[in-house]
């Protein structure tokens, strides 16, 4: 009897320590290969969104599965990293991703640090405004009025700054709660990129809507590491999603809804 | 250095906010503790059963959710605001609000822990010469009281200090948009994500220099005041 439970024991010890070993052994061939670890946004919904099941969706995430699969990974090889703004260069650096679509905003400062692929969509900064306000019209018809924006974010600043000196400002720590006040009358409108503003109009169709006069020009590109030798190649799949429809059909699966129209593809730069 | 250079006076000024936000709590979750004290060990049942109530309520509601209810609630569902033109004089005294609530219910449960230090014959006595509850109370219980919980006051304003980081729930500003401290801190670590240590350090010692001194002049008054049986 007792040797039956010392046997049992040294068997769940065993087994045990088999899984231990397999955990490691995955962990020690990322750089093999076998796994690709993209870093995405977990908390914008349309474009990068980890869902309550702990699924992903969104622009970005169909098309980094796109770009994972013409460089030979399948679905179930991708890693999703969050990859918040702040630590988007860092985890490049320290080899935490080995590649970013996170709405990552390709900039000369930037690029000293990490590569950029694309751009694969170009995105400006508007607003989003209740689906019957008809006063605001663009950033210069602010004054007076309540804007909304994320706590780190320069955009509501630009808009004070260089549009409507008479604009209040709001900051919260999630663009969650701008939409929530937005939609119920407390504030009149919230500012960052379009595509993202299309994320939350998407997510309640017909209450919200995006002014349309875009103030700025954001290049989103693909972070790669400094000296990647995938480059090329993610150049030469973005454009083919441009042309294969890809492209057009992971916006309108995740952004069809919101009353954004899909601009035109970009050109990509090969810097 | 550029760190310094470029952001120093607007890391001043967030400071400067988050002291603002410090003290007005500070002196607000004083008073409203004391009155909380009194509530809870006065003669009259509805009074102790209200400061009962308040105190079990706040004390144990996660901060970040009485913050958001002031803003959410508060100020939008119910219409109440402290400034109804100017959007951040407005959010800094909703602040100003959740962190008095929240903290006084600490302070009203350190006071009342020095009411039990003061001896029974101290209150037994002020009745007998005829005394009304709150001269009591005023006169001759709570002076006892508070001097024997300075110590402990202190680390209830400091975890106070700390907790106006907060305050970024509701975007607390000044008027030229600078946030307070944890929100200023989010800020430079998104426009400087090479520098994220020093500005982890920073701002660590910002904190220090705001909260260490409560710590010494608690400790130094504590020894000054000393109720001596």
């Amino acid at each position: 009897m007792k040797f039956q439970k010392i046997a049992a024991l040294v068997g769940a010890l065993a087994l045990a320590g088999s899984l231990a070993a397999c955990g490691s052994d995955d962990s020690g061939s990322d750089a093999g290969g076998d796994k690709i670890k993209i870093g995405i946004k977990f908390d914008q919904p349309g474009l990068g969104f980890k869902e309550s099941d702990g699924s992903y969706s969104g622009f970005d995430v169909d098309m980094a599965e796109y770009i994972a699969k013409g460089l030979g990974y399948d679905e179930d090889q991708i890693q999703w990293v969050e990859a918040v703004s702040a630590n988007r260069e860092t985890f490049l650096k320290d080899g935490t991703v080995d590649m970013i679509l996170a709405t990552y905003s390709i900039t000369d400062e930037r690029k000293a640090e990490v590569d950029f692929a694309g751009p694969y969509y170009v995105a400006g900064q508007d607003l989003l405004v209740a689906a019957d306000n008809t006063d605001i019209t663009g950033p210069e018809s602010l004054d007076g009025k309540k804007l909304c924006s994320v706590t780190g974010s320069t955009s509501a600043q630009k808009v004070k700054d260089e549009y409507s000196k008479g604009v209040q400002l709001q900051e919260f720590d999630t663009y969650s709660k701008c939409v929530g006040a937005i939609e119920n009358g407390q504030l009149d409108a919230m500012t960052t990129d379009n595509i993202i503003l299309a994320g939350f109009a998407q997510q309640d169709p017909g209450k919200f809507k995006i002014v349309g006069k875009p103030f700025s020009e954001e290049n989103y590109g693909v972070g790669l590491p400094k000296g990647s030798k995938d480059r090329d190649k993610i150049n030469d799949l973005i454009e083919k999603s441009f042309e294969d429809g890809a492209w057009e059909k992971a916006f309108n699966d995740n952004l069809g809804d919101s009353g954004y129209e899909l601009p035109e593809p970009p050109t990509v730069d090969r810097y | 250095m550029d760190l310094i250079s470029e952001s120093g006076s607007a890391i001043l000024t967030s400071f400067g906010l988050t002291l603002r936000l410090a003290v007005f709590s500070g002196i607000f979750s004083l008073l409203l503790g004391v009155v909380l004290a009194t509530f809870r060990v006065s003669p009259v049942p509805v009074l102790r059963w209200i400061g009962a109530a308040v105190v079990y309520t706040f004390r144990n509601t996660p901060l970040t959710l009485v913050m958001f209810f002031t803003l959410f609630g508060l100020s939008y569902q119910l219409g109440f605001s402290f400034d109804k033109d100017l959007l951040y004089r407005n959010n800094f005294w909703l602040a100003v609000l959740a962190l008095s609530v929240y903290t006084s219910t600490f302070v009203c449960e350190v006071l009342r822990a020095g009411i039990n230090t003061v001896p029974l014959g101290q209150a037994e006595a002020a009745r007998a010469i005829g005394l009304t509850f709150t001269q009591n109370l005023r006169l001759v219980v709570l002076p006892q009281a508070l001097r024997s919980v300075i110590n402990p006051l202190a680390s209830v304003l400091i975890a106070m200090t700390k907790n106006t980081t907060v305050a970024v729930t509701i975007g607390v500003t000044t008027a030229t948009m600078v946030n307070e401290a944890s929100g200023q801190m989010k800020s430079l670590m998104e426009r400087n994500s090479d520098q994220i240590l020093l500005i982890f350090i920073i701002f660590a010692v910002g904190f220090m220099i705001l909260t260490l001194p409560i710590g010494f002049i608690a400790g130094w008054a504590a020894k000054r005041f000393a109720v001596i049986r």
